[in-house]
């Protein structure tokens, strides 16, 4: 099954990146007017709305650095390289498309000297540039290990727990700082959107979206290279998305019974379909979480991490896009090369992904106090279940 | 004292010359066509609107406490003492959160330039600095666009409404809507009929994203210590659990390769 598929997927990742790379030129050679369907009144579009997806998906990697190094539950080790991969990726994903969308990106140090302390945008401009950082060196032991580099690993270990802390800290005033750019909008984001918690909705649903991408991910490997995380691990990473989704939903609901929105839904608009469209595929998967067939089964387990990935996809454009809609007076679909430019961000990143999964000690239990053997674990036959147990019960 | 406009439009006559000034004033282009065109642009940074017999200014309102200001992230939107909204395109990188963040929608973009800048009135600070009127107001034939101090100005219009109660909708516009603007308007229409929303909040539109912001510190400085005590906590535990097990076969195999150990543990 696996040969065909990739000859598939890798026609589909050379046409995507073609017709980005076009689009890059284009946007470079004839500017933004020319290259999107921005207009005054609607200033961003779809890049930002994936901006905002690709850091919810990154949520997983403060997470699981919390979980395994801070409250130090190490049965979850396994899933924190790919995670923090993962993170990686989503921040420079970010990046790239910021540095895209901005009219003047060879500015884009700007905020490095020019200070507005009162911006929310200059927060996340600091939090992007240390939280990538941290991202780097949180995932560097896995390349270092590849290289067998002994002394910057040890180094690394002595600053690793600072460095986490530090990451967590800028990954929640991050994730929540991407929902409070929307706080200064009350006239124009839609009702059902806007919200004063819109930062802490963004946090919680970070932590849903990254829990969502490592089953997601497993599953991924799995097929492609029968890499995985151990089945017992991805049943309590869905109990846990169950638990988290009930309470992002718990808390989107107790805030519209706040502010008294739920008459909206009576109204026959694109807002009320594509609002209740986010809240079904958000749903779904929590009611089948709590189900114990579905955690037997791996690949409906994949389907609910799927499931929620496009619920908050669904989420985060609705804010970005269908939610401003209305009061700008404008109707805004993406110009196809704001589509193609998207689409190889996002297969770029799967390329990636899948290169260091296939060269890197990402999946495999690359305990940091095991290098030799993780350092030979690399080779792709080698699998991830030998030193689990002995992970799990150190946990415990 | 800061500066502001008063735009009575029970006075505006239409004759668009406040455009033909701007234009002039920020070496614009402006002719027919221009003057035809019933928005703000990035070739145009003050439109007056018709309905019937009725007319209206649009220009940025230059807000007391500005939101396109407190978003902008490299400060290139200031809010001047002397009353001003400027611009400091040298400073700008383009992401556009001030276009959004403004309750008016007056921060326009040069979107068909390669190196684009965010087009809107600036109130004319270099006239205003140098003690002169504002281009718009200077050219008004009939002074219904009135130049002078914010305080004055809001008593005249004040006295205006006073004056002539069936003449003029019973509101000064900008007087409070998003806690104060430098231009402030008087209408016999409804405002929201010229687009100037009725539901603005009363207060500053920075403080909305500001109480969010003023936290950040706080969550640096407890979420550290918190995440560095419960470190502290889980590690301990593990070290208490590591001297019992000592001389098991778990430390054997560390001390094999002891030369690895000394950062983790």
């Amino acid at each position: 099954m696996g040969k065909p598929r990739f000859g598939f997927w890798n026609v589909i990742l050379w046409v995507v990146l073609l017709l980005g790379g076009y689009s890059l030129i284009l946007r470079f050679a004839r500017g933004l007017g020319a290259s999107t369907n921005l207009s005054d009144a609607f200033p961003w579009g779809l890049w930002v709305g994936f901006k905002l997806f690709a850091v919810a998906l990154a949520g997983g990697g403060f997470t699981l650095a919390a979980v395994v190094h801070i409250f130090n539950l190490k049965r979850y080790h396994p899933v924190l390289r790919p995670m923090i991969l993962t993170a990686f990726l989503g921040y420079s994903a970010f990046i790239c498309s910021l540095i895209i969308d901005l009219g003047r990106p060879y500015r884009v140090w700007h905020p490095m000297v020019m200070w507005n302390d009162h911006s929310v945008m200059f927060e996340i401009a600091w939090c992007v540039m240390l939280y990538t950082t941290v991202l780097a060196l949180e995932f560097a032991p896995a390349v270092l290990e590849r290289l067998g580099w002994q002394r910057a690993l040890v180094w690394l270990r002595g600053v690793m727990i600072p460095v986490v802390i530090l990451g967590v800290i800028l990954s929640t005033l991050h994730q929540s700082s991407l929902g409070s750019l929307y706080l200064i909008v009350p006239g124009k984001l839609y009702p059902l959107w806007y919200s004063p918690l819109e930062p802490v909705f963004f946090f919680v649903s970070a932590l849903c979206a990254g829990l969502a991408m490592t089953v997601f991910e497993s599953w991924h490997s799995r097929k492609a290279f029968g890499k995985q995380l151990e089945q017992s691990l991805l049943v309590s990473l869905g109990r846990v998305l169950a638990v988290a989704l009930s309470f992002y939903l718990a808390l989107r609901f107790v805030d519209m019974v706040h502010r008294g929105v739920f008459h909206l839904l009576l109204l026959p608009r694109t807002e009320t379909y594509l609002f209740l469209l986010e809240i079904a595929l958000l749903l779904i998967p929590m009611l089948l979480l709590f189900q114990r067939r579905i955690h037997q089964n791996p690949t409906a387990l994949y389907f609910c991490s799927v499931l929620t990935l496009l619920g908050f996809v669904t989420n985060r454009m609705n804010v970005a896009i269908t939610g401003m809609e209305a009061s700008s007076g404008t109707y805004y679909f993406p110009k196809w090369t704001e589509l193609a430019i998207t689409m190889s961000l996002v297969a770029g990143a799967f390329a990636v992904f899948w290169l260091a999964v296939k060269y890197l000690p990402v999946f495999p239990p690359a305990h940091e106090t095991h290098l030799a053997q993780s350092a030979r674990v690399a080779a792709p036959s080698a699998a991830a279940s030998p030193a689990v147990p002995e992970l799990t019960h150190a946990g415990s | 004292m800061s500066k502001a406009l008063l735009y009575d439009a029970t006075i505006c006559i239409g004759c668009k010359q406040c455009e033909q000034g701007c234009a002039t004033e920020n070496s614009l282009p402006y002719n027919d066509s221009i003057a035809a065109e019933e928005k703000q642009s990035e070739h145009k940074y003050t439109a007056v609107l018709t309905k019937g017999d009725k007319f209206m200014r649009r220009l940025c309102m230059n807000c007391q406490d500005p939101a396109c200001a407190s978003a902008c992230p490299v400060a290139a939107l200031r809010k001047t003492a002397a009353g001003p909204v400027i611009y400091e395109e040298g400073r700008c990188m383009g992401c556009r959160y001030c276009m959004l963040a403004c309750p008016f929608n007056v921060p326009k973009y040069e979107w068909g330039k390669m190196l684009p800048k965010v087009r809107k009135c600036t109130m004319c600070p270099n006239r205003v600095a140098a003690g002169k009127q504002t281009a718009c107001a200077e050219i008004c034939p009939t002074g219904a666009t009135k130049f002078g101090e914010r305080d004055e100005l809001i008593n005249e219009a004040q006295k205006r409404i006073r004056d002539n109660p069936g003449q003029y909708v019973q509101h000064i516009y900008g007087l409070s809507e998003v806690g104060g603007t430098s231009v402030l308007l008087l209408s016999s229409v409804p405002f929201e009929q010229f687009g100037y929303s009725a539901n603005m909040l009363t207060e500053p539109m920075p403080l909305l994203t500001s109480r969010v912001l003023s936290k950040v510190p706080d969550v640096v400085m407890l979420g550290g210590v918190l995440l560095g005590g419960i470190w502290w906590i889980t590690n301990r535990r593990d070290d208490v659990a590591a001297a019992e097990d000592s001389e098991k076969k778990s430390v054997f195999e560390d001390k094999k390769r002891g030369k690895d150990e000394n950062g983790e543990a």
